[in-house]
């Protein structure tokens, strides 16, 4: 069970690093959908014994995050015609090796946390703290909305893995809570990208500095 | 159904009074009429219910059954002090938007009409909840509601620049007082390891601390409630909002700083006397200052909001005496300072407001706030004038109305502190000469207002002949008359603040002390018949003398001059002249620009004065300014990209994970 949830767990961190090096924006899309596939799977397997509530969260995470935002993000692509990420404000192989960084500090990190003895030998925390921080990356290091939307989504990904070690103790409130939140958040950015394109014809971020007072 | 559980649906019908009218078209006027049919409703409701618990019916607390954050129950519950504050706001909830049907009709203010009654309902019910919290979260839950809705009505005509400036001071104000109220509740929740309000026990809350939380309540809610000189926000706010907003939050929402403060005392285990002197003192220079302060205002409702901050230090002269009285075990002292508060508290919302209402008409009958470009208006406004004349004389404290007895169940408490024979208490009685010069200046300056307002001939030319609304004279009437009633029926009250005195402090009626033993106040109402019944008999036969023998009208003011003009009368500046520029220190007085006729022949011949408020003037602005100087350094951290936020953010995650592994390492 732990051996087949930290298989998943890797090949999370694996994909974090996909989508920082990858110029594509659909490839990071693509690979943010994989991710939230790949998440959904995990309360089942994390559970001892999967109830309803875990099947059923693991249905809502694998819709919302595999399915409905990534369709939602294609169908803006499609919409705005942006294809590359180009010019990020920290290259594509710098903020390589600075994932790299984090993921290997996460790892060192989660070794000195105090953890309940069932989570201290498992993955969950590393793979939560690096997917977070490459969330981070994404989000400060690029400039067109789009991918900060994808890195927003990896965000959510890591608080996620976070929530599944709190998910005995507070189950419900945690779901809720990422789930709605996530929502709330890609339809902010959806509302947002319609106003930069609106306003200044472009999807770079760049040109909001200009509305600063 | 319990009375708890109608009091907060009372608050519920308030807080939502103002939503249905968003869904209305911005000129149909049906909107209004819901918005003040479902205020008053609640406020009908409400007064029911505090009148019951003010009665003596018990209300068992109501859990919510949900909680905002961990140790923290949502807990409603009405007590005979929360329903003493209650009233006041129940009274209003049904005055006030009938006032405003007239006063700000929707055909009128399309623009900011729906607003000001969606924020108006917020306010009343957040406040009705504020009083009923039994929750430090809960409270400051409903606190900042009422706050953010204030600031939402303040700025109301937010067109307006001296509007937009008088909200952003109110603003930074209110969250200042929040923060320190925050502060309070932190510290309370952290010593008795969970936020419900309940009577803290002793060996939970040391000394040390609950003076901390003393010091926290007395600052954060004299935020609110305009303690000098955190009063620096009030009178610019309660100038620029409509009338009946002003009314409001002068009658009702400065009190929520009062009824804090008290909530906070009585859950203490023990409270020491220097508490008392403290409370008394901040009283004592408040009502001073704000009277003082009040004599030299030109404009009608910046002088209505510097008398409501003299107000407010009266009430806490009472509550300090009762402060003391707890903490020197003389129950007489606390019975009778409490009483003689909460009365005041009464007393006040009905006379402030009838005073803001009736402000209301004058300035949209004549078209300004200047005082001195009034005059003449008793004419034109009878019953208005009638009832200000009335609410005048009642904030000044005459017999037979109301404010009369609630200040002198404030006197006799101090009366007795002083006559207690320990020379510490000598002092305390200094606060007796102080409240008696803070009732001449109060006359002095409702003098000056009645009189450039109402009487003499209008100062200038109005663009129409001002006319009085009905709608606008009735509820205003109405508080008039409550102020003749509460003054002559004051003894059938004492039951009624008998027991918020004994909610406050529970001990209190272990003691069996009854108000009608300590102070006589049947004499009072005797008194009081006695004076209303030979003015009603002079002003019968003064009428029945006028009638027998025709008297001539003429203009006022003619003074002998062959062609008076109105410019020739005394003006409300020259009546206040003496007493803001001779008798106080020149740091509080107007500041004056004059240039006098030289010569025979002047020629030129200039004055001017104005009357900011001086610790807003002197005091906060120049360090608020240089503060704001000093943070620009800070700019360059504001890039404007929404990246570089993130990666603030980022840094500070960061950094507290390394903090906190550090900690778990080198055990911290």
């Amino acid at each position: 069970m732990t051996q087949s949830a930290d298989l998943i767990l890797v090949l999370i961190i694996l994909s974090n690093f996909v989508i920082l090096g990858s110029r594509e924006l659909r490839v990071c899309i693509r690979t943010a959908a994989v991710q939230g596939a790949l998440l959904s799977v995990l309360p089942l397997l994390v559970h001892r014994e999967p109830g309803s509530r875990a099947i059923l969260m693991a249905l809502g995470a694998a819709v919302v995050k595999g399915l409905v935002v990534p369709g939602f993000l294609f169908q803006a692509i499609r919409h705005v015609k942006i294809r590359h990420e180009v010019e990020p404000y920290v290259g594509f192989v710098p903020s390589l090796f600075l994932c790299a960084v984090g993921s290997g500090l996460a790892l060192l990190f989660a070794g000195s946390l105090p953890l309940a003895p069932e989570h201290a030998g498992s993955l969950l925390v590393p793979a939560s703290l690096a997917t977070m921080l490459s969330g981070f990356l994404v989000l400060t290091t690029r400039r067109k909305a789009i991918t900060q939307v994808v890195g927003y989504l990896m965000l959510e990904n890591g608080i996620f893995i976070f929530g599944l070690l709190l998910i005995e103790a507070m189950p419900f409130l945690v779901e809720a809570g990422v789930l709605l939140d996530l929502f709330a958040g890609i339809f902010i950015m959806g509302i947002v990208l319609n106003h930069i394109q609106s306003e200044f014809s472009s999807l770079d971020t760049h040109y909001l500095s200009d509305l600063k007072d | 159904m319990t009375v708890s559980a109608l009091l907060v649906g009372a608050s519920l019908l308030l807080a939502s009074s103002g939503i249905p009218g968003l869904f209305y078209p911005r000129s149909r006027a049906l909107g209004e009429r819901i918005a003040a049919l479902l205020s008053a409703a609640g406020g009908v409701l409400g007064l029911g219910g505090s009148l019951a618990v003010l009665a003596g019916l018990p209300a068992p607390g109501l859990s919510l059954g949900w909680s905002i954050v961990p140790r923290s129950g949502a807990v409603l519950a009405a007590d005979p002090l929360t329903a003493a504050f209650l009233l006041p706001l129940f009274l209003l909830s049904v005055v006030a938007p009938v006032y405003g049907l007239s006063y700000w009709p929707q055909a009128e203010h399309p623009d900011d009409g729906q607003k000001l009654r969606f924020f108006f309902g917020l306010l009343t019910g957040s406040m009705a909840i504020v009083t009923m919290a039994r929750d430090g979260v809960l409270f400051l839950v409903a606190w900042e509601t009422m706050a953010l809705s204030a600031y939402f009505l303040v700025t109301t005509e937010d067109r307006k620049e001296p509007v937009r400036s008088a909200g952003w001071t109110y603003l930074i104000a209110t969250h200042t007082g929040t923060l320190v109220l925050t502060a309070m509740v932190l510290l309370l929740g952290r010593s008795t390891g969970s936020f419900s309000w309940v009577p803290w026990e002793e060996s939970r809350l040391p000394a040390g601390t609950s003076a901390i939380v003393f010091v926290l309540a007395l600052v954060g809610f004299g935020f609110k409630a305009g303690l000098v000189p955190l009063h620096f926000w009030l009178p610019g706010a309660h100038s620029s909002a409509p009338s009946h907003v002003s009314a409001v939050l002068s009658a009702v929402m400065l009190k929520m700083g009062v009824y804090g403060f008290l909530r906070i005392t009585s859950l203490m285990p023990a409270i020491p006397s220097w508490w008392g002197a403290v409370t008394i003192v901040a009283g004592a220079v408040t009502a001073l200052t704000g009277v003082a302060l009040a004599v030299g205002q030109g404009d009608l409702k910046r002088l209505l909001a510097y008398s409501s901050i003299e107000n407010i230090g009266i009430v806490y002269v009472g509550v300090g005496t009762a402060l003391l009285g707890v903490a020197e075990g003389q129950p007489a002292w606390a019975l009778l300072g409490l009483a003689g508060a909460i009365f005041h508290v009464w007393n006040h919302s009905i006379f402030k407001a009838l005073l803001f209402l009736s402000a209301g008409s004058v300035v949209h009958a004549s078209g300004t706030r200047e005082m001195d470009r009034m005059g003449g208006l008793l004419p034109a406004l009878p019953r208005t004038g009638l009832a200000f004349g009335v609410g005048a004389a009642a904030v000044s404290g005459l017999p037979p109305l109301n404010g009369f007895v609630s200040e002198w169940l404030i006197y006799v408490a101090l009366f007795s502190i002083w006559t207690h024979g320990q020379p510490a208490f000598a002092l305390v009685g200094l606060a007796i000469p102080v409240l008696a010069t803070t009732g001449a200046l109060a006359t002095a300056s409702f003098v000056k207002v009645f009189g450039t307002v109402f009487l003499g001939s209008p100062r200038s030319a109005p663009g129409a002949v001002p006319h009085e609304r009905p709608g606008m004279a009735r509820p205003v009437l109405a508080l008039a008359a409550a102020c003749l009633v509460l003054g002559l029926g004051a003894p059938w009250l004492a039951p009624f603040l008998e027991r918020a005195a004994f909610a406050w402090r529970p001990a209190l009626a272990k003691t069996g002390i009854r108000i009608l033993e300590v102070a006589p106040l049947g004499w009072i109402s005797v008194f009081g018949l006695f004076l209303t019944g030979s003015l009603a008999v002079g002003l019968v036969a003064l009428r029945l003398v006028r009638s027998a023998e025709g008297f001539r009208t003429g203009p006022t003011w003619d003074c002998g001059y062959a062609a008076p003009t109105s410019r020739m009368q005394y003006t409300g500046r020259s009546l206040g002249q003496w007493l803001g520029e001779q008798l106080l220190p020149r740091r509080l007085g107007p500041s004056v620009r004059r240039q006098e006729p030289r010569g025979f022949f002047p020629v030129i011949a200039r004055f001017s004065a104005s009357t900011p408020d001086p610790f807003h003037a002197r005091l906060f602005a120049p360090v608020f300014s240089s503060w704001a100087d000093r943070l620009n350094r800070l700019r360059w951290l504001q890039q404007g990209r929404i990246g570089i936020y993130l990666l603030y953010i980022l840094i500070v995650l960061v950094g507290l994970l390394a903090w906190s592994a550090v900690r778990q390492r080198w055990g911290g």
